[in-house]
């Protein structure tokens, strides 16, 4: 056997865990740009640094992002690597395919790209890595003629992401994926021609479970939620005890606000709504026999984001309760107002959780035009936020 | 890099096709440049945006906010990619010879 060229990425595909160098070894057998990258990413990992170069910029007509420029700082070495743009593809919500498009997309990129790409990227977006300046504009105009198009990237609103509510999980309270696509459809401009100061978020999950990580992923965060009593059934609730659930362990001890009661004696549930925070650990634990509520809405988050200027940052709860019914038109006005506040506010590459932290949370609500309230938390029952405005200090002694 | 000929003049290009040395910019070179982001014919409001950028950036060494931009031009985000398809950022401030604009991406 030929002694491998790999060495130290070779190291990487053992293991239990599948590994990112057997896939590219594959691909390396039918894509010469799959091959070189191979090679240069070896080359990085001995040289202990990367061989990109910073900041490209390439795109297609009438779009300002959907493209990340991508160039080897070693071309002479690695030539099927000297362009090796990424596109961004905006993904369905709730990330449903039928086989027949997930097909036209890889006989477009098997014609255009390296054939490399990655479900999904942190906003949701399909990946599609490396193509070169020449084949964007033709690989972009094939990928509509089958029904995609491009996410967002650079200081743009992203590519907006759900879980996938309705479609497939009872704990739903909203339809996440007609909000993602309605959203997505409204704001097309300010997805493909970037003009904020920095990147916007949203992302959507059905229930306070967040499959979609939205409260630390998104600048601005809907999650479902209801407003009355979870819903019990109380037979199933027996019959979990019966079955050997210890309830008092696992769901009374463990409910954070202590809203949960058992009685051994009459096998009754009790749970106290008015002290519930919504954090689905009784409906998680016994799912036959508790559901979420009937009054059902959402609750925003604002100025949710992961490291990259500043520190990570979880949302806080901007709006405790909304509807969400089409056509989201309280949702979308509330939208505009946060965008327009941050626009006009914000620095370069500040995010909008950072601004509110800069300018004060009293400041931000006022130009929204929301008052604040106790459900205004950073962490449920911790940290309700007080204001008052120097003027009224005064007045007031 | 790349040197072609832009205007009249041998030119450093980056692999993204913005000139390297801003000096070296005027409108002969514009122009040159306007034709590799798909503007055949600079018109008017082209260079009024142009001169725009440009003013700018001698100004403060940097390219403007594109809300800044649209607000004292006067044009909408719709109409600076109806000049320049390529959007502000790829098409306007390397037709106005800035460098690169250096984006999150
Ligand atoms: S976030 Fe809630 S509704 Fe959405 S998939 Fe997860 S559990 Fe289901
Ligand atoms: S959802 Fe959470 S807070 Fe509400 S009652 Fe159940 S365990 Fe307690």
């Amino acid at each position: 056997m030929e002694p491998s060229n790999t060495p130290l990425l070779d190291e990487l595909e053992e293991g239990q865990w599948p590994s990112f160098v057997a896939q590219l070894k594959q691909a390396a057998e039918k894509s010469p740009a799959a091959a070189d990258l191979l090679r240069q990413v070896e080359r990085s990992y001995a040289d202990n640094t990367g061989h990109w170069k910073r900041g490209g910029i390439v795109g297609v007509r009438g779009y300002g992002g959907g493209v990340v420029g991508r160039y080897s700082s070693l071309p002479e070495e690695f030539p099927g690597v000297k362009e090796f743009h990424t596109m961004r593809i905006n993904e369905p919500a709730g990330f449903f395919y039928t086989t027949e498009k997930l097909r036209q997309l890889c006989d477009v990129w098997d014609q255009y790209g390296s054939g490399l790409l990655n479900l999904h990227g942190s906003t949701g977006d399909i990946i599609l890595l490396g193509t070169t300046t020449e084949n964007l504009q033709p690989c972009f105009d094939a990928l509509t003629e089958v029904g995609f198009d491009l996410g967002g990237s650079g200081s743009a609103l992203r590519t907006i992401s759900c879980c996938v509510g309705q479609a497939r999980c009872e704990y739903a309270c909203i339809d996440t994926m007609d909000i993602t696509y309605d959203l997505t459809m409204h704001f097309q401009s300010d997805i493909h021609r970037p003009s904020f100061p920095y990147k916007f978020k949203i992302k959507c999950s059905g229930c306070p479970n967040d499959c979609a990580a939205a409260s630390a992923r998104s600048d601005l965060a809907i999650i479902g939620v209801w407003r009355d009593a979870i819903q019990v059934d109380p037979q199933a609730v027996r019959q979990y005890v019966a079955d050997g659930l210890n309830i008092i362990d696992q769901v009374v001890r463990r409910c954070p606000t202590w809203a949960v009661e058992w009685d051994a004696q009459t096998q009754e549930l009790k749970i106290n709504d008015a002290d519930c925070t919504h954090c689905m650990h009784c409906i998680n634990q016994m799912p036959k026999a508790l559901r979420v509520g009937k009054q059902q809405g959402a609750t925003l988050l604002v100025g949710g984001k992961a490291p990259v200027v500043k520190g990570a940052q979880i949302g806080s709860v901007l709006v405790p309760f909304i509807e969400m019914q089409p056509p989201y038109t309280e949702f979308k006005e509330l939208l505009v107002k946060i965008i327009d506040w941050w626009a006009e506010n914000g620095k370069n590459r500040e995010r909008i959780g950072e601004l509110i932290d800069r300018l004060g949370m009293a400041a931000f609500l006022q130009a929204i035009g929301r008052q604040p309230c106790a459900q205004m938390v950073n962490a449920p029952r911790a940290n309700p936020y007080l204001f008052w405005k120097s003027e009224e200090v005064q007045q007031n002694g | 890099m790349e040197i072609r000929e832009l205007g009249g003049k041998q030119l450093e290009l980056d692999e993204d096709g913005f000139i390297q040395d801003p000096a070296a910019w005027d409108e002969a070179v514009a122009a040159a440049l306007a034709k590799t982001e798909g503007v055949d014919e600079m018109s008017e409001k082209h260079w009024k945006l142009v001169n725009y950028l440009r003013n700018y950036y001698l100004q403060f060494q940097m390219a403007p906010m594109i809300r800044k931009l649209c607000k004292e031009t006067g044009f909408k985000l719709n109409e600076v990619y109806e000049l320049f398809p390529s959007g502000p950022a790829k098409g306007a401030c390397k037709v106005a010879g800035l460098p690169k604009p250096t984006g999150c991406v």
